[in-house]
């Protein structure tokens, strides 16, 4: 069954991957989905299975790498955290799968694209089944790698090309603090495997890793070079510059990818590891301080930006900022709660807004839309759905989710929870104002499309249409089914029971629903107040927010400009590593090591023997002689030595 | 050892009956090249054939050296000793299988194909000898002498600049194997032996073993290659034919950092103790260094030469972090760096070929063109970059986690070229193969041929199951590493038990 789930993925990669040509675009589609919607199906019976039913899976394949006491095997592992993963997985790709056969209808290289979904799925899976950390490490690497290959699927476009690059390297940049994470872990506990590693953790209080002359405890430590890759992968603040660009590829890559599952990545490992980070409060105060800048930062850059996608990529930016916060409390299940309710309505509106890109023949500037909901009525339907979700329109997934994690963020007890609560608050009137904003200016008023796009807007295929409505459904009733599993202390005992650990037994779980009426209400009153604000601006007086962006240029510049982190990595670190490399290499190389190495010695010698000899002998037979003497002096000298 | 015939002699010397057989052909006209290069397709495949015999009567539970030859040769010291245990095994059958492949790439030669046939021929024959010689100066006659022919082939075969090239090549070399020779007559003087297992369990004086660890890391660090005397290996590789760069990369590179394992760990473990940080200082620098200078080079190949240098880093890394896990995965980032460097050099002969430009620039958007072949880049690329699932990934894994339990500090800049790596991997890989097929000169450039095919498929074979099942290196090397980490820590253990008792 779980080898089911996790290879049929990679056996629709590798037979999309090498007959791709010979099978053509419809059956490759047709196949990888059907392997998906196979796997979906068995997920959703390990959900229940597992979860609900207590019947954990380990199952061990072989030995990957085995030296001195190393031992790393391949491994599935599935408990209740792992069967929520699962189940988010394997039906946002299969619903990806079966949305790209019309929405890639007219691409030359299907069979490629299909392939990459797959193999992204397959990595994916073998991510969250791990059973080490080196796995893990697979698995997210092996997921960056199809990230990559994905955001860079129309190669002949350079920003996409760009793009890819970025979003790999800078996941680079984190996976550095996890491999650092991973050999710390090593180094003090011998193993890489989790029962090891969750077992002797708390030998390890009080052990500290000496580095540049301090002490460092060493689980923060490991906890935090860990949590760098969290950051990286799950596109946090400093490290979320990648997510954004990442919209380069095609929009379906962007619903699996880079909203439903990829970059949740970091939130899951945190879960993971919890019997980790629970004896390292001083990361998991890190974790929420991370977590809540980066729920408000991605929403006010999220305020002005014109991209559809980019305004919903940095609303995912900020929404896995909700999670992390709910890591960083200690409330894990309500963390992946919200990243189960958001796989459906994040994909929902990323497979939407696909829809109106599909639409307006690839036209992505919401500027030049507006109207739309009387030519696309379904497509608009399904994007009222994701956007009520998305800002907790009461009842609707989102609702119970977000809602939830503000309310964690009230009750909990570190440093830096409080100061999370009123960023997610802030956040959450953010993200209903930059929804609604994308909605009214997508959708509502007189249309700004020139007459040739608007005349031939149309709507998607069925085969679109249908995941849209199988994905509303889940944005609707996800949160109200689900409630109980994620944010009661009943879901811990009936369904996670020890694959989350919590040092105080989850009591943030009770705490979370006592907290007082007002901080119940306020992510409510924030998302009326975004829509009203966002109502006065875009329908009522559409000359405002102009109005308002002259007199505040540079406040709106700044926000325009995502705070301007591109720029600012452009002159500190690319422009840098640029020049020391090319000076290195004429300077080092050229001039230094050779001019007094190889170079230098060998215009000496060319002076002396330019007297001495005619150099057309060449170097070899130099060499050649050279050698021979010395092997004859060696042999006599043994010879004469032996005998005497 | 209940072997009837002298296998290792025989794998060693068959490619010189080759060679032999090729300089005995007649004529200069087509049939003749023709000849001459199945006779050498046929010679290393039959040697491959026979190497592949010695993992089926390997016994991997024995540390020490197996189907060993020991005869008198020159007087009664130097001894016809030859043998092989589980840290040089893997590197025969590197050899072995890499010398096919690069002779078929090589079918496209057509100047002197005899001479060609004949130096790669020999080639073999020394380096083969290099990893299974047990006696010093058996050991000194094929290392020195592996670097003939590779003169040859770069100095007759090679680019415009050539002979710069070459002569650079020898500048160095010649530096570090006067002092090895030196070192070596030092050894035999105050061990009254040449015979290497016999020197392994020997104990040279604490004072001695700086002198001779020194004196060979000259020669090692020239060849391996390390920082700062890597500057001979760019320029090589640049004017090497294709063949000449795969088999000095995947091969002659290995001899610097079979001579660290050999010798330099458990002839002078105090030494190596010793001289261990100075040794991680390098490594470290070699990394980062060359990745930063690999990231701005315009030349294909200097940039892999470049990205070589950083690769061998993780060698010396690992290997005196002392700890099992990191010379096992020492040898391993050999073995996988011979395969996927060797690959990445066929790959950029694949296009120089088509092409005769080694220039960046002069490519671009070749994936419309050229899809299997833009496959097989991307995987090694991948596999250069260090992506688990490659063999990339298992070497600079184990190295870095050893490193990081004996010094912390050198493990964070080393782990730095996780980074870099894949700057410049990529960077190169977008300029090469992805865009638009914009160059006049590049509109109908062919695909693969079955040829290159061949050629590229086990490669790829290889980098995929190496990173997916580690098992058949790690398992041989092992006992061998065990039994060296376990000498070389004890020879060590009484020394610190000495300066504790004095506290």
């Amino acid at each position: 069954m779980i080898q089911a789930i996790v290879f049929l993925p990679l056996l629709g990669f590798l037979i999309a991957g090498i007959f791709g040509r010979l099978i053509g675009a419809r059956v490759a589609g047709l196949l990888t989905s059907t392997l998906l919607v196979i796997a979906a199906l068995l997920s959703w019976y390990v959900f229940f299975n597992t979860g609900f039913g207590g019947h954990e899976i380990r199952l061990r394949l072989f030995t990957w790498i085995a030296a001195g006491g190393l031992s790393v095997d391949w491994a599935l592992r599935v408990d209740g955290l792992v069967a929520v993963m699962l189940v988010v997985v394997n039906s946002v790709s299969a619903l990806v799968h079966i949305y790209s056969i019309g929405y890639m209808e007219e691409d030359p290289h299907q069979p490629r694209f299909f392939a990459y979904l797959s193999l992204f799925t397959f990595a994916m899976l073998m991510l969250v089944t791990a059973d080490n950390l080196v796995q893990l490490f697979f698995g997210w690497e092996g997921v960056g790698l199809a990230s990559y290959l994905l955001i860079g699927f129309w190669y002949h476009k350079p920003e996409a090309n760009a793009a890819a690059i970025k979003a790999f390297i800078v996941n680079r940049i984190g996976d550095f603090g996890f491999a650092l994470g991973i050999f710390a872990v090593y180094a003090l506990i011998g193993s890489v495997a989790y029962d090891t590693i969750f077992a002797e953790a708390k030998t390890l209080a009080g052990k500290t890793i000496p580095l540049f002359g301090h002490n460092f405890d060493a689980l923060t430590v490991i906890c935090l070079l860990l949590f760098v890759g969290a950051m990286g992968k799950s596109a946090q603040f400093l490290l979320h510059t990648w997510l954004p660009d990442a919209m380069e590829g095609p929009t379906p890559v962007s619903a699996l990818i880079h909203a439903a599952t990829m970059v949740t990545a970091g939130v899951f490992m945190v879960a993971r590891l919890s019997p980790l980070f629970e004896l390292a409060p001083t990361a998991l105060t890190v974790v929420t301080f991370v977590g809540a800048l980066t729920a408000f930062f991605a929403a006010t850059v999220g305020l002005v930006q014109n991209d559809i996608k980019r305004i919903v990529a940095y609303s995912t930016c900020s929404q896995l900022g909700y999670m992390f916060v709910a890591m960083g409390v200690g409330a894990y299940s309500v963390g992946m709660f919200h990243l189960f309710t958001h796989a459906a309505f994040k994909a929902l509106l990323f497979l939407g807004s696909g829809s109106v890109i599909h639409a307006m023949h690839h036209e992505q500037d919401i500027r030049k839309m507006g109207g739309l909901a009387k030519h696309i009525p379904f497509t608009y339907a399904m994007m009222l759905i994701g956007t009520l979700a998305l800002t907790g329109f009461p009842f609707t997934a989102g609702f119970y989710s977000k809602d939830a994690v503000i309310e964690a963020a009230f009750a909990g007890h570190n440093s830096m929870a409080q100061f999370a609560f009123w960023m997610t608050v802030i956040a959450a009137g953010l993200t209903s104002f930059y929804s609604w904003r994308l909605m009214f200016l997508t959708f509502h008023g007189k249309t700004r499309a020139d007459h040739h796009t608007i005349e031939h807007v149309h709507e998607s295929p069925k085969v679109m249409l249908a995941t849209l409505v199988i994905l509303a459904t889940g944005a609707i009733v996800l949160g109200f089914a689900f409630k109980g599993v994620f944010t009661s202390e009943d879901g811990i005992t009936g369904f996670f029971r020890d694959s989350i650990f919590s040092a105080n037994g989850h009591k943030i779980l009770e705490e979370l629903h006592q907290v007082p009426l007002w901080v119940k209400l306020a992510p409510l009153v924030m998302m009326i107040g975004g829509f009203l604000v966002a109502y006065q601006f875009y329908i009522r007086k559409p000359e405002l927010p102009k109005a308002l962006a002259e007199q505040q240029p540079l406040l709106y510049q700044f926000l325009l400009n995502k705070w301007y982190f591109d720029e600012i990595y452009d002159f500190l670190f690319v422009r840098p590593a640029m020049w020391i490399g090319r000076t290195l290499w004429k300077r080092g190389d050229g001039f230094v090591i050779d001019g007094f190495g190889p170079d230098g010695v060998s215009a000496r010698v060319l002076d002396v023997t330019r007297n001495v000899v005619r150099l057309q002998t060449g170097y070899l037979y130099h060499y050649a002689f050279v050698m021979l003497i010395g092997v004859a002096a060696l042999i006599t000298w043994f010879l004469v030595r032996g005998a005497g | 050892m209940a072997q009837g015939w002298p296998i290792l002699s025989v794998i060693t010397f068959l490619p010189l009956v080759g060679a032999l057989f090729i300089a005995i052909l007649q004529g200069d006209d087509e049939a003749a090249k023709r000849n001459a290069r199945y006779v050498a397709l046929w010679t290393t495949l039959i040697v491959f054939a026979i190497s592949i015999l010695l993992i089926a009567g390997f016994d991997r539970a024995n540390p020490g050296f197996q189907f060993v030859e020991n005869k008198p040769w020159l007087g009664g010291t130097i001894r016809y000793h030859l043998g092989v245990d589980g840290i040089s095994l893997p590197l025969v059958i590197l050899t072995t299988f890499i010398m096919p492949l690069s002779i078929l790439a090589s079918f496209g030669i057509e100047k002197r194909v005899k001479e060609y046939m004949i130096a790669f021929l020999v080639l073999e024959t020394l380096m083969v000898g290099t990893f299974v010689a047990l006696d010093l100066v058996l050991f000194y006659v094929f290392f020195e002498g592996g670097l003939i022919p590779m003169f040859l082939i770069i100095g007759v075969w090679g680019g415009a600049r050539r002979v710069y090239a070459t002569f650079k090549f020898f500048l160095y070399t010649l530096a570090g194997s006067v002092l090895m020779l030196l070192a070596m007559m030092a050894m035999y003087w105050q061990s009254g032996t040449t015979d290497i297992a016999t020197l392994l369990t020997h104990n040279f004086p604490r004072g001695m073993q700086n002198w001779l660890f020194l004196a060979f890391l000259a020669s090692f660090a020239v060849k391996l290659p390390m920082w700062p005397v890597h500057t001979w290996l760019p320029d090589a590789h640049v004017e090497a034919p294709t063949a000449g760069s795969v088999i000095l990369a995947a091969i002659l590179l290995k001899l610097g950092g079979y001579g660290f394992i050999r010798f330099s760990l458990p002839m002078f473990p105090h030494a190596s103790e010793f001289f261990a940080p100075m040794m991680f200082a390098l490594s470290v620098v070699a990394i980062v260094y060359t990745s930063l200078v690999a990231l701005m080079q315009e030349d294909v190949k200097k940039l892999i030469a470049y990205s070589s240098v950083a690769h061998m880093g993780f060698v010396t890394l690992g290997l005196f972090s002392f700890t099992n896990e990191g010379v096992q995965g020492a040898i391993f980032q050999m073995i996988s760096h011979g395969v996927v460097s060797g690959a990445l050099f066929l790959c950029v002969g694949v296009v120089y070929d088509r092409m005769h430009t080694r220039m960046i620039d002069a490519y671009g958007g070749l994936v419309n063109r050229m899809p299997l072949y833009a496959v097989a880049f991307m995987i090694f690329t991948m596999a250069n970059v260090g992506l688990p699932g490659t063999s990339g990934f298992v070497g600079e894994f184990l190295t870095l986690l050893s490193a990081f339990k004996v010094n912390i500090p050198a493990a964070i800049f080393a782990t730095l070229g996780v980074i870099l790596s894949a700057a410049y991997a990529l960077w190169l890989y977008r300029r090469v193969m992805f865009g638009t097929l914009e160059k006049a000169n590049l509109q109908d450039i062919l695909d693969l041929n079955r040829r290159e095919m061949i050629v590229l498929a086990p490669l790829v074979v290889l980098t995929i199951l190496f990173g997916v099942w580690p098992g058949p290196i790690l398992e041989t090397s092992a006992n061998s590493v065990a039994a060296l980490v376990d000498h070389t820590r004890a020879a060590l253990a009484p020394a610190k038990a000495a300066l504790l008792s004095l506290q």
